[in-house]
C-alpha cells in the first residue's frame, strides 16, 4: 500500500521550493544591471518583470507553506525536481518578453537547456540580442552547473540537515568539506576564481583577435560560463566559428576539460595534491575514451575525405569531439555539416563520446566516467574469474579519491544509471523518428539532449514539432538530475492519486 | 556601317554585363552550407548584414555576414573593409553588403573553417544606429507587479510579526 502524502509533506515541499524560487528571482537582477549599464532599457524592464513575478510566487509559497520542520529524503528529492521546473518557467519570462523566441515554450527550452548545461538553442536573430539577455543565457548554465539548490544552500538555507538531501537530489554526492553548505561555498569559490582568470585570458585573446575590448571581455565571461559549465551557448549565431581563431579554440578546450572534471579533483588540485588527478579512475577513463572515440571519428572523417589536410581534419575533429565528450556543445562547424559531410562512422564516434560524458560531480552530463570505469573493472574482474582457477579469490580495486574494493552494490548502481541513460537516449530517438527524422539524426540530437551536450545536427530549430521540444525538455531535465529525483517525483504523483 | 554596328553591340554587351553584375544572383548561406561540396573553390556572390566585430588580422580582416538564415565568415582585404561603417548588434543595424569571392568548404588557410575569401565588396544598403523606444506596456506592467509585490511583502511581514508575538 502506498501512503498518501500528508499536508506536512506539501508544506515542506512548498516552503523550500519557494526559497529556491526567491533565489532565482534575485539572480535576475544581474542581467538587469548589465542591461542598464549598456543602456538597454526594455531588456532591463524584461528582467525587472521577471524578478517581480518570481519574488511574488516565491514569497507567497514560503508564506502559505511556512514550516520549521526539516526535509526528509522524499521531500528533498521532490523539492529539487520541482525547483528545476519552476526555475525553467520563471527564467523564461524575460527571454520570451525580448521577442527573440518564437513562443514561451521555445524560451522554456532555452532556459532548461541553460540550467541543465545542455546548450541546445531556439533563439532567433541572436546577432541582435541585447547584452542583458545574452548574459542571462550564459548565466543560466553557471547557475545550473554549480546547482540551483547549491546557490540556495549558500545563501538562503542555513543549518538545515535536510540541505544534504537536496544536494544529493541535484546529482551531487561529494562532500569536499565536512559540511555540505561549506562544500557548496567551495564549489562557488572555485567557479568564481576560474571565471575571473578565464575572462581575463579570453578577453586578451579576443582583443588580440581584433575584437573591441568591451566585446572581448563580455564574450570572454559568457564563453567561460558556457564552457566551464559545459553548456555550449555562445553570444553570436556562429558559435565558436565566429572568432576564426586557433588560440580561442585552444583556451576553450582547456576550460571545457576543467568543466568536465569532478569537483573533488579540483579540490585536490587546489590543495596541491596533483597525484590524485593522474591516479583517479575518472581521469584515466576519460583519457582512454577520448582516445578511442577520437580514433573512430578520425577514421570516419578520413573515409569521407571532407577535409583537405590531416592537420585541418585533426583540428576540426578534435574540437568537436572534446566539445561532445565534455558535453559542452561548442561548434566550429555548421550544424548541417555533421550530417552532410562527416559521414556515419565519424558521427558514431561523436555520438559515443557524447553518450559517455564527463566526470561525476562535475557540470558535465552523460553516463559519466566513474560509472564507465566501474563497468570496465567489473568486466575485467569477470574475465579474471573465468581464466583463473576456481579456488582463486578475485578482487578488483579502483582508485577514486581512495582505494576502493569493487562491490556488487556499486556495480548495480552504475549499471542502473547507465541503462537509464541508454533508455533515455533511445526514447528521444524514437520520438524523433516518429516525427519523420532519419535514425542517425534523431539519435544524434536525442543523445545530445539527454547527455546535456548541446551539439546539434540541425533538428533543434524553432520550427521543430512541439512534441519534440517537450521531449527534449524532459530529456535534459532527467539527464541532468540523473533520474533519482525525477523517479521520486513520479512516485509522489502516483502516491497522490493512488495512495491511501 | 560595320563600325557602328560593332559599337552598338559593344554598348549592349556592356549594359548586359553591368546588369548581371549589379543584380547578380545571391546564393543563400543555407544553400552554401547544404551544398558545400558543389560550391567548394568556386566564385560566389553572397549578401548579408555585417554583424559583430570586424576583426583585423594583419592586412586582412574577418567580418561575419548574416543573410537572415546563418552567418558566414568573410576574409577580406583591410582596404576593402574600410567601406563598412556599421555592424549589427542590439543598438545597430549593420551595413548590408554584397561579397563576390571564393567559397571554401574547409579552408586550408583557416584551419578548415567554411568561409568566403572576398575579391570584391559592394554596399547594398548602409546600416544605422537603432534608437530604443521605451515599451510603455512593459513599463506599466512593471509598476502593476511592483504594487502587487509590495502588498505581498506587507502581508508576509505582518504574518511574520504575528508569529513572533505568539
Amino acid at each position: 500500500m502506498i501512503p498518501k502524502p500528508q499536508l506536512q509533506d506539501l508544506k515542506n515541499i512548498g516552503y523550500y521550493s519557494g526559497k529556491i524560487i526567491i533565489g532565482m528571482g534575485l539572480t535576475m537582477l544581474v542581467p538587469m544591471v548589465i542591461g542598464l549599464l549598456f543602456a538597454e532599457i526594455n531588456p532591463a524592464l524584461d528582467f525587472l518583470i521577471g524578478t517581480e513575478i518570481t519574488l511574488i510566487i516565491g514569497l507567497i509559497l514560503t508564506k502559505l507553506c511556512f514550516t520549521e520542520k526539516d526535509l526528509n529524503w522524499m521531500q528533498g528529492m521532490i523539492v529539487v525536481s520541482l525547483s528545476w521546473v519552476a526555475a525553467m518557467l520563471v527564467a523564461a519570462v524575460p527571454l520570451y518578453l525580448s521577442g527573440h523566441w518564437g513562443s514561451y515554450l521555445d524560451a522554456c527550452l532555452e532556459t532548461m537547456s541553460g540550467f541543465t548545461t545542455t546548450g541546445l538553442t531556439l533563439v532567433q536573430d541572436l546577432d541582435h540580442l541585447s547584452y542583458a539577455h545574452n548574459l542571462w543565457r550564459h548565466f543560466t548554465p553557471f547557475i545550473g552547473g554549480q546547482g540551483i539548490v547549491v546557490i540556495a544552500l549558500c545563501f538562503f538555507i542555513k543549518g538545515v540537515s535536510g540541505a544534504f538531501k537536496m544536494y544529493v537530489g541535484e546529482a551531487r554526492d561529494e562532500r569536499l568539506l565536512p559540511n555540505v553548505i561549506h562544500t557548496s561555498r567551495f564549489i562557488w569559490l572555485v567557479s568564481i576564481v576560474y571565471l575571473i582568470l578565464s575572462t581575463l585570458v579570453l578577453g586578451i585573446v579576443g582583443i588580440a583577435n581584433g575584437m573591441k575590448p568591451v566585446n572581448a571581455f563580455f564574450h570572454g565571461a559568457c564563453i567561460f560560463m558556457a564552457a566551464f559549465d559545459t553548456a555550449g551557448f555562445a553570444p553570436q549565431s556562429q558559435n565558436i566559428l565566429y572568432y576564426h581563431s586557433l588560440l580561442f579554440e585552444v583556451v576553450t578546450i582547456v576550460i571545457m576539460l576543467l568543466g568536465a572534471m569532478n569537483f573533488n579533483l579540483h579540490y585536490h588540485l587546489w590543495t596541491g595534491d596533483r597525484r590524485e588527478i593522474w591516479k583517479n579512475i575518472e581521469t584515466r577513463t576519460l583519457f582512454i575514451t577520448i582516445l578511442l572515440t577520437f580514433l573512430i571519428t578520425l577514421i570516419g572523417l578520413n573515409q569521407v575525405g571532407c577535409y583537405p589536410r590531416a592537420a585541418v581534419m585533426f583540428r576540426k575533429g578534435f574540437y568537436q569531439l572534446i566539445s561532445g565528450h565534455t558535453t559542452t556543445g561548442y561548434m566550429t562547424i555548421y550544424a548541417r555539416q555533421f550530417i552532410n559531410e562527416w559521414g556515419n562512422l565519424a558521427l558514431v564516434g561523436l555520438i559515443c563520446a557524447m553518450a559517455f560524458g564527463g566526470g561525476t560531480s562535475s557540470t558535465a552530463g552523460g553516463i559519466k566516467m566513474l560509472r564507465l570505469g566501474i563497468i570496465a573493472k567489473t568486466l575485467k574482474q569477470d574475465l579474471k574469474r573465468i581464466i583463473l582457477p576456481e579456488q582463486a579469490i578475485v578482487e578488483q580495486k579502483l582508485h577514486h579519491l581512495k582505494e576502493i574494493y569493487l562491490e556488487d552494490k556499486q556495480v548495480r548502481a552504475a549499471l542502473l544509471i547507465t541503462v537509464s541513460y541508454l533508455a533515455l537516449y533511445g526514447i528521444g530517438t524514437l520520438v524523433g523518428m516518429f516525427y519523420g527524422y532519419p535514425f542517425l539524426d534523431s539519435l544524434f540530437e536525442s543523445t545530445s539532449a539527454a547527455a546535456n551536450v548541446g551539439l546539434s545536427c540541425g533538428i533543434t530549430t524553432p520550427s521543430m514539432p512541439v512534441g519534440l521540444k517537450l521531449t527534449y525538455i524532459v530529456q535534459m531535465w532527467a539527464g541532468r538530475l540523473e533520474f533519482m529525483s525525477v523517479f521520486t517525483l513520479i512516485g509522489f504523483f502516483i502516491a497522490v492519486i493512488k495512495g491511501k | 556601317m560595320k563600325r557602328a554596328v560593332s559599337h552598338q553591340l559593344s554598348a549592349i554587351g556592356l549594359i548586359f554585363f553591368c546588369w548581371t553584375v549589379g543584380y547578380a544572383q545571391h546564393i543563400s548561406s543555407t544553400e552554401l552550407i547544404n551544398n558545400a561540396k558543389e560550391y567548394d573553390g568556386k566564385s560566389v556572390v553572397y549578401a548579408g548584414e555585417a554583424v559583430g566585430d570586424i576583426m583585423a588580422r594583419g592586412d586582412f580582416v574577418w567580418v561575419n555576414l548574416n543573410d537572415g538564415e546563418n552567418a558566414i565568415g568573410i576574409w577580406l582585404n583591410k582596404g576593402l573593409a574600410k567601406e563598412i561603417q556599421f555592424t549589427g548588434g542590439y543598438h545597430a543595424k549593420g551595413d548590408r553588403l554584397e561579397i563576390t569571392g571564393v567559397f571554401q568548404r574547409g579552408c586550408i588557410q583557416h584551419g578548415g573553417d567554411m568561409d568566403i575569401h572576398a575579391q570584391d565588396i559592394r554596399k547594398i544598403s548602409p546600416g544605422r544606429l537603432v534608437k530604443e523606444k521605451l515599451d510603455i506596456g512593459k513599463r506599466n506592467f512593471t509598476f502593476i507587479l511592483l504594487g502587487i509585490l509590495g502588498l505581498v511583502l506587507i502581508f508576509v511581514r505582518r504574518q511574520g510579526s504575528r508569529l513572533q508575538t505568539r
